[in-house]
C-alpha cells in the first residue's frame, strides 16, 4: 500500500467501520422487539438497514425531508467542530440552539418589516442568542477555571424553560396551539417546492461548513483555535492568548448553533412550539461532529447520514421497532469513536507488521 | 411553621437522590474518573427499579434493580475510560444518550407505550406509628422514608471510607498521583474499576430513590438533570462527603421551595420556579468551583509503563 493510501485507510476506516459496527449491534435490538430467533439475526439486519433506506433514499421527495433534518443537525455539527478543535467540550450547543430558535419565534412577529430585512433580522438575532448564552460557559472557563461543561448543562435546562415560557405563556403564546402564533411570511424563509419544507437554510449550513473549514484551517484566528486545542501550554510558550481563544471559540459556537435554531424556526417550524424535553439536535450533533474526525467538509455527508437517521424513527415505530434504535445507534458509535477502538487496532496491526 | 416544616421534609425527600448520586460522582472522581454519567446512571437505576417493583411487586427487588442496572452501565464507562482510555467526558456523554435510549427501547418493549410506566408498587413510608411514639424528634421521623436514613448512613460511611481506611488513601492516591501510587504497588486500575462502578451503583441507588418515591413510576426526562446537580453539589461540597451532603441538601430546598411557591399562587410563571435549581446550581459553581479542590488527575487516563 502507497502512504498516501495508508493515511486515507487510517482517517476513513474508523468512522466508516463505527457505522457498520453500530449497525450490527443495534440489529440485535431489533431482533428482540420483534421477538425474533437468534438465526433470524440477518433479517433483522435486513429490516434495519431497509427501513432507512428506503424512508430515505427511495425518492426525490424523502431525500429533501432527510436534508431538512440534516440542516440543524449540520448547524450543531459546525459549532461542536470549532469548540473540539479547542480542546473544549460545548454540550451548551442544544441550550444555544434552543434560544435561537426563541429569538427567531420572536422577532418572526414583527409586522411591517420588508421581506429580506425581516431575515436578516432573525439570522443576526440567533447569532446573538446563541453568542451571548455561550458567554457564559466561556467566561466562567477563562476567568474562573470552572469546567465548561456542567455550566453548559445547566445553561442548556434555563434555555429551555425560557423557551416554554415564551411558547405557552407570554403574550406571542397562542394558547391553543401550544406554541407561539405563526411567524410573519416576511419572516419566513423561501422553500423549494410546495410538498417538502425544504428550504434555503440548507445552502447556508453547506456554504457555512466550507467556511469554517477555511477558517479553522487557512485564517491566523483558526489556527491559534487549534494551537490551544492541541496543547495549551505549548500555545501559551508560543505566545498565542489560551484565554481569547477558549472565548472566542465558545462564543462563535454559540452563534452558529443560535444562526441554527432561528433558522429552523424561519425555515421549518414557522412558529416556536413548547417542549417537554429537549430537541436533541446539539446532542445527537455531538456523534456527528466526532464522526466526522472534526471536519467540517466531512461533517456534511455524516449530518445527512444522522438526517436519515432521525427521518427514520417514525417508520421504525410503525414497523414496532422503538425509534429509541435509532438513539441507540448514535450512542455506540460515539463510545467506538471516543474510544478510538479502531484506529488503535490498524495502528498496532502495522507495527507487528 | 406548619408549611415551613413541611418544605424541610420535603427538601430532605427531594435531596436523597442527590446524596445518593454525589456519593457517586465523589468517589468516582477521588479515584481519577470524571463522571458526567451521572445522568445515565441515575436514568437506568430509576428505570429498573421501576421494572424490578413491576415484575416481582417487591420494592426492594426493584431497589436492587436499580442498583443493577446503574452498576451495570457503569462498566461500560470503567471500561471505556479506564481500560480503552477514551475522553472520559465524551464516554459520559454516551452513557447518558444510550440510558434514555435503552430505557425508552426496554419500556417500550415491556409496557407498548412511551412516555410513562404503570404505577408499581413503592418503597412504604416508615412505620408511621411506631416512630411517632419516639419522644421530641418523633414527629420529624415519620414524615421520612427510608431512602432518607440510609442516604445520610452512606454519607459517613463514605466520609470514613475516604479519610479513615486503606482502600480511601488508595483511592485517594489513584485520584491526586497515579504514577506515585503505582510505584509503590497500588494497583491504580484495579482501584478506579472499583471506584466508578461503586459510583455507578450508588447512582443507581439514586435513581431508584428518585422513582419509586411517592408516585412510584417512571416517566421519561424525570432525572431531569439531577446527575449534573449532583455534580454541582460535589464541587460545591468541594469533593467532601459531610459538605457535599450539605449542598444536595441545599439544592433540596431549592426544590422544595420551587414546589411549594408555585403552590403559593405567586403571579409567576412556573418555568421561573423550576428554573431555580439550574440559577442556584450556576451561582455556586461560581463561588466555590476552583481548580485547587479537584483531585489532581481527575480525568486523566493512567496509563501504566508496561503498558506504554
Amino acid at each position: 500500500m502507497s502512504k498516501e493510501a495508508k493515511r486515507m485507510l487510517m482517517i476513513g476506516a474508523p468512522p466508516i467501520v463505527s457505522i457498520i459496527v453500530a449497525f450490527l449491534i443495534s440489529a440485535l435490538f431489533v431482533l428482540w422487539s420483534k421477538d425474533m430467533r437468534l438465526g433470524e439475526y440477518f433479517a433483522a439486519l435486513l429490516k434495519l438497514v431497509t427501513i432507512v433506506f428506503s424512508e430515505s433514499f427511495s425518492t426525490k421527495l424523502k431525500f429533501m425531508e432527510v436534508l431538512v433534518y440534516a440542516t440543524p443537525l449540520l448547524f450543531c455539527g459546525l459549532a461542536h467542530i470549532i469548540c473540539f478543535r479547542c480542546g473544549l467540550f460545548n454540550i451548551g450547543v442544544e441550550g444555544q440552539f434552543i434560544l435561537g430558535m426563541t429569538s427567531a419565534g420572536i422577532i418572526g412577529q414583527f409586522t411591517g418589516i420588508p421581506a429580506i430585512l425581516q431575515v436578516i433580522l432573525i439570522m443576526m438575532t440567533g447569532v446573538l442568542a446563541g453568542g451571548i448564552w455561550a458567554l457564559i460557559p466561556a467566561s466562567l472557563k477563562a476567568l474562573k477555571g470552572i469546567n465548561e461543561v456542567v455550566i453548559c448543562i445547566m445553561t442548556n435546562f434555563l434555555a429551555m424553560h425560557f423557551s416554554n415560557y415564551v411558547a405557552l405563556r407570554s403574550n406571542i403564546a397562542d394558547v391553543n396551539a401550544t406554541a407561539t402564533f405563526m411567524i410573519q411570511a416576511n419572516a419566513q424563509l423561501p422553500r423549494f417546492n410546495d410538498s417538502s419544507r425544504l428550504n434555503i437554510s440548507t445552502i447556508v449550513v453547506i456554504i457555512l461548513a466550507i467556511f469554517v473549514y477555511f477558517f479553522l484551517f487557512s485564517t491566523k484566528r483558526g489556527y491559534q483555535i487549534r494551537a490551544v486545542g492541541l496543547n495549551s501550554f505549548a500555545a501559551q510558550a508560543g505566545g498565542i492568548k489560551v484565554n481569547v481563544n477558549i472565548v472566542l471559540a465558545l462564543v462563535i459556537s454559540g452563534a452558529i448553533a443560535g444562526l441554527g435554531g432561528a433558522l429552523h424556526v424561519a425555515g421549518v417550524q414557522h412558529r416556536l412550539i413548547s417542549v417537554a424535553g429537549f430537541p436533541g439536535y446539539g446532542m445527537d450533533a455531538i456523534a456527528i461532529s466526532l464522526l466526522s474526525n472534526r471536519n467540517p467538509v466531512a461533517c456534511i455527508f455524516v449530518a445527512i447520514l444522522f438526517g436519515a437517521l432521525r427521518n427514520s424513527s417514525r417508520m421504525f415505530q410503525i414497523e414496532g421497532i422503538p425509534k429509541d434504535t435509532v438513539y441507540i445507534i448514535q450512542a455506540i458509535i460515539i463510545f467506538f469513536v471516543a474510544a478510538d477502538l479502531i484506529s488503535k487496532y490498524l495502528k498496532q496491526r502495522s507495527r507487528t507488521k | 411553621m406548619n408549611l415551613l416544616l413541611s418544605t424541610f421534609y420535603a427538601a430532605l425527600r427531594l435531596s436523597t437522590p442527590l446524596i445518593f448520586a454525589s456519593m457517586g460522582g465523589l468517589v468516582s472522581e477521588k479515584s481519577g474518573v470524571t463522571n458526567i454519567a451521572l445522568e445515565g446512571m441515575m436514568t437506568m437505576g430509576a428505570f429498573f427499579a421501576v421494572i424490578g417493583s413491576y415484575i416481582t411487586g417487591n420494592p426492594l427487588i426493584g431497589v436492587i434493580f436499580g442498583i443493577l442496572g446503574g452498576g451495570a452501565i457503569s462498566v461500560i464507562h470503567a471500561i471505556v475510560c479506564i481500560r480503552l482510555r477514551a475522553q472520559q467526558t465524551i464516554s459520559g456523554t454516551a452513557i447518558n444518550l444510550f440510558s434514555t435510549a435503552i430505557t425508552s427501547f426496554v419500556m417500550f418493549k415491556i409496557f407498548n407505550k412511551g412516555g410513562q410506566t404503570d404505577l408499581v408498587t413503592a418503597l412504604p413510608f416508615m412505620p408511621a406509628k411506631w416512630f411517632s411514639e419516639v419522644p421530641v424528634v418523633g414527629s420529624v421521623l415519620r414524615e421520612l422514608n427510608w431512602f432518607i436514613f440510609m442516604s445520610f448512613a452512606i454519607v459517613i460511611l463514605m466520609q470514613w471510607l475516604i479519610n479513615r481506611s486503606v482502600l480511601g488513601l488508595r483511592i485517594r492516591a489513584a485520584g491526586e498521583h497515579p504514577k506515585a501510587a503505582d510505584t509503590l504497588g497500588v494497583d491504580v486500575i484495579k482501584i478506579r474499576y472499583i471506584c466508578v462502578i461503586l459510583s455507578g451503583i450508588l447512582a443507581g441507588l439514586g435513581g431508584a430513590a428518585l422513582s419509586l418515591s411517592a408516585t412510584p413510576l417512571f416517566i421519561e426526562g424525570m432525572v431531569a438533570g439531577r446527575g449534573f446537580i449532583a455534580l454541582a453539589a460535589m464541587v460545591f461540597g468541594r469533593w467532601k462527603p459531610i459538605n457535599t451532603l450539605a449542598a444536595c441538601i441545599i439544592f433540596g430546598l431549592a426544590d422544595a421551595v420551587q414546589i411549594m411557591a408555585q403552590g403559593l399562587g405567586w403571579n409567576m410563571p412556573s418555568e421561573f420556579y423550576s428554573s431555580i435549581p439550574y440559577v442556584m446550581s450556576i451561582f455556586t459553581m461560581i463561588l466555590f468551583a476552583g481548580k485547587a479542590q479537584a483531585p489532581k488527575a481527575c480525568g486523566i487516563p493512567y496509563t501504566r509503563e508496561s503498558d506504554k
